[in-house]
């Protein structure tokens, strides 16, 4: 393709500002005194310690996973910080309390979290370096009996329902990633909606990353109890570094009989610049428990951040006529690799899940959807709907499918559609003679390709999902 | 009926063109003035779609001399999308599929976008519906077609009719057709060359690219050129195109030693 197609890619990346803030950390490395010195920082309960001890030492004997479509060079785990905080002696009351430094940066970021300025239906639970700074709207929130607050406080003031869920849904060794974060996680989000109850805000988490050694260990447990339902969103912007990150998180959700938890993830990870130098290695493990019946959990994620992605939001249907959903848009430029795709495991009988995936590649990157769709012997009448559509940009750029279908019961119903499109110089000419911009056709047919996606969206969320495509590809071609 | 001093529209003076190092133009002359029809014919081959794409800026063609001049400007220094918002429209022998888009949000964004040009106040959708469902009468075209996709699926006819929508929408000064008459049935000729008669007029031009004369019975051209490899290599009237229609090219091409 000529020159046009290939002047590629990048707005520069407006959230790459560093934070200049003090902060509380450990030497790098990671042994079981780390591990204790982390759980002693966090004056964290005795099953807690243990639960960590006991996924370090099953991480000590799983090895890293090397299936994924992606390369990238040995990580060396003994290198990274394990804990980094910013340095307030502890969580404020109030947000006047709040280091003004973090406050700011968090509104550089177009985060409000000052009460004037707040977004008004959406409840934001700040986390700093893997470390909680300000949860917004607590108070009305439990008026309701809705819980939302840092994974920290909630050990110290729930321990008895972490105790009850944490592990429920991905065991501590599950995988490498998510043995490696059970270990050594910092802080994260916790919600619970009590029976009944329809949470009545957005519930928000946005995550930043600061400190350019640390690893990041997030651990999100989100519990909908009988008749429950809830919306959250998590968004993530990290500083540039020439070094990369790693950001290994894990993501857990429990929905009782008839509850609903609606989970959207809009990231924008610092990617790496154009010839591929840093960026995060976001490695994460998403994972719903449709443990009661009717009961639905749906994952929306707008991936477009990262150097390296490697994630499969999955759901276990086991309630009968438990319903599970994963909409994805993936877009890689440049260098980025990503690899992510979902599980969906049928357990219970009549349970059904749909896939709708979208894969944009853009410059020299490497996008791959892997999903499974697996059939218990007890899932009767289950039925699965997957759609995988890529969309290539350029000539220099990859995407693959990779689906997996396993059924062990013969009345399940599996359908499976997947295309390749491809955004062409002479459709480009066509919108430029039509006296449409290359920006906007590329953004036009961007969003239409990703329609289906973007309406799932909490419509706040949409619009911004809609421009931060827009902003991603500008300038990749033209 | 046209006057002497009519405005000049397009000058093209000597413009050569590559694709790929092949070149392509070999030395293209040519003049339209407002009001004018001119229809270029010529064997396969023969350059008449590329020079449309050359006029338009399509990115695959280089120019390598020569000059062209567009209503006083220099059209060459023009980014395709200016040459489009000043009024410069090709409707394409092969028109583009682009799933997603919706063949009205298509033409909402272009007919503003040249609005935005032109300084003038951007249409909302409401308006812009009320234009549309006025414009589709040209070509007698179903608004159903308006919620589509911009020519997914359309049939050849269609996409072609849909490129006359266009056209009536943006009201080019030159409107370059390059060969709207392949792959229309008789009557969608016929409704397609009223259309674009109705849009004709003392201000604007336009060049069709043809290979049938019977384009020319609707349409009835001031100018027949013959092209053939890359040059202009004679100019008549519309009674050329008979001449062609009766005799094939192998007599102009000998007399002129091509
Ligand atoms: N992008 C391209 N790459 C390679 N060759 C090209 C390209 N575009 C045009 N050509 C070549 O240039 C020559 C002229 O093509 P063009 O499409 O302009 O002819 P035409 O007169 O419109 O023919 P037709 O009557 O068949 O439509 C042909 O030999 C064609 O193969
Ligand atoms: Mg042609």
């Amino acid at each position: 393709m000529s020159t046009s197609v290939q002047t590629l890619v990048n707005q520069p990346y407006k959230y790459g500002f560093i934070t200049d803030i003090e902060s509380d950390s450990i030497p790098a490395g990671l042994s079981e005194d780390v591990i204790r010195v982390i759980s002693a920082k966090k004056n964290e309960p005795e099953f807690m310690l243990e639960f960590r001890l006991k996924a370090y030492r099953q991480w000590l004997k799983l090895v890293e996973p090397n299936w994924a479509e992606v390369g990238y060079p040995a990580i060396d785990y003994q290198k990274i910080v394990y804990y980094s905080a910013p340095k307030v002696s502890e969580k404020k009351k109030s947000l006047d309390e709040v280091d003004p430094t973090l406050l700011e940066t968090f509104e550089k970021l177009g985060i409000s979290l000052s009460e004037q300025k707040r977004l008004s239906n959406v409840a934001v639970d700040a986390i700093f370096d893997s470390v909680s700074v300000a949860t917004t709207f607590k108070e009305k929130l439990a008026k309701d009996g809705v819980i939302f607050c840092s994974f920290s406080e909630a050990l110290q003031e729930h321990p008895e329902l972490i105790k009850k869920y944490l592990g429920t849904v991905v065991p501590v060794a599950d995988n490498y990633f998510a043995a490696l974060n059970s270990a050594v996680f910092s802080d994260g989000s916790f919600v619970f909606i009590p029976k009944g109850v329809k949470c009545p805000m957005e519930l928000s988490t946005y995550f930043r990353i600061n400190n350019g050694e640390s690893g990041q260990f997030e651990r999100t447990l989100i519990v909908a109890e009988e008749g429950a339902s809830v919306s959250y969103l998590e968004g993530c912007t990290a500083p540039m570094y020439d070094s990369n990150q790693l950001h290994a998180a894990v993501v857990e959700l429990v929905a009782l009989d008839n509850a609903e938890i609606k989970y959207s993830t809009v990231q924008n990870w610092y990617a790496g610049d154009a010839e591929g130098k840093g960026g995060i290695y976001n490695f994460v493990t998403k994972r719903g428990l449709c443990q009661g019946v009717n009961s639905k959990i749906s994952w929306t994620q707008v991936e477009t951040g990262s150097a390296i992605t490697w994630k499969y939001p999955s759901c276990v249907l086991v309630g009968d006529n438990s319903v599970g959903e994963f909409y994805s848009v993936a877009l890689t430029n440049n260098r980025q690799q990503a690899d992510t795709g979902t599980k969906m495991v049928h357990v219970g009988r009549n349970t059904r899940s749909t896939i709708i995936s979208k894969g944009i590649s853009a410059g020299h990157s490497e996008n791959s959807y892997r999903g499974l769709v697996k059939i218990g012997p007890k899932a009767a009448g289950a039925r699965n709907y997957s759609q995988c559509d890529s969309m290539l940009i350029g000539n220099q750029a990859g995407a693959n499918t990779f689906p997996y279908i396993q059924v062990q019961n013969s009345s399940a119903k599996v359908e499976h559609e997947a295309s390749t499109s491809k955004i062409g110089e002479d459709q480009l000419f066509y919108f430029t003679q039509r006296g449409i911009s290359m920006e906007d056709a590329i953004a036009m047919m961007i969003s239409g390709f990703c329609r289906d996606v973007f309406n799932q969206l909490p419509m706040e969320f949409a619009v911004e999902a809609d421009k931060l495509l827009a902003l991603k590809l500008e300038g990749s071609v033209g | 009926m046209i006057t002497e001093n009519s405005d000049v529209i397009l000058s093209v003076n000597n413009l050569t063109a590559t694709v790929e190092n092949t070149p392509i133009l070999k030395g293209m002359n040519l003049e339209i003035k407002a009001g004018e029809i001119h229809a270029i014919m010529g064997p396969n081959g023969s350059g008449k779609s590329t020079f449309s794409k050359v006029l338009a800026g399509h990115p695959d063609y280089a120019v390598t001399g020569g000059a062209v001049s567009y209503l006083g400007q220099d059209l060459l220094a023009l980014e395709p999308q200016d040459r489009a918002r000043s009024g410069l429209f090709l409707a394409f022998q092969y028109p583009l599929e682009i799933p997603g888009v919706s063949n009205l949000d298509f033409l909402r964004v272009s007919y503003n976008s040249k609005r935005k040009h032109e300084a003038l106040e951007e249409l909302d959708a409401f308006d812009f519906d009320d234009l549309v469902h006025e414009k589709l009468g040209v070509v007698q075209m179903d608004a159903a077609f308006l919620s589509r996709s911009v020519n997914e699926g359309f049939s050849g006819g269609e996409k072609k009719r849909n490129e006359i929508l266009q056209m009536a929408i943006l009201e080019p000064k030159l409107a370059i057709l390059d060969e709207t008459d392949s792959g229309l049935d008789i009557d969608a000729l016929k409704i397609v060359a009223g259309g674009v008669n109705q849009l004709s007029n003392a201000q604007n031009a336009t060049l069709l690219i043809t290979h049938y004369q019977r384009l020319l019975d609707y349409i009835i051209p001031d100018y027949v050129h013959v092209m053939a490899n890359g040059r202009i290599i004679r100019t008549g009237g519309k009674d050329l195109a008979l001449e062609l229609e009766a005799r094939g090219y192998d007599w102009v091409l000998e007399a002129e030693a091509v």
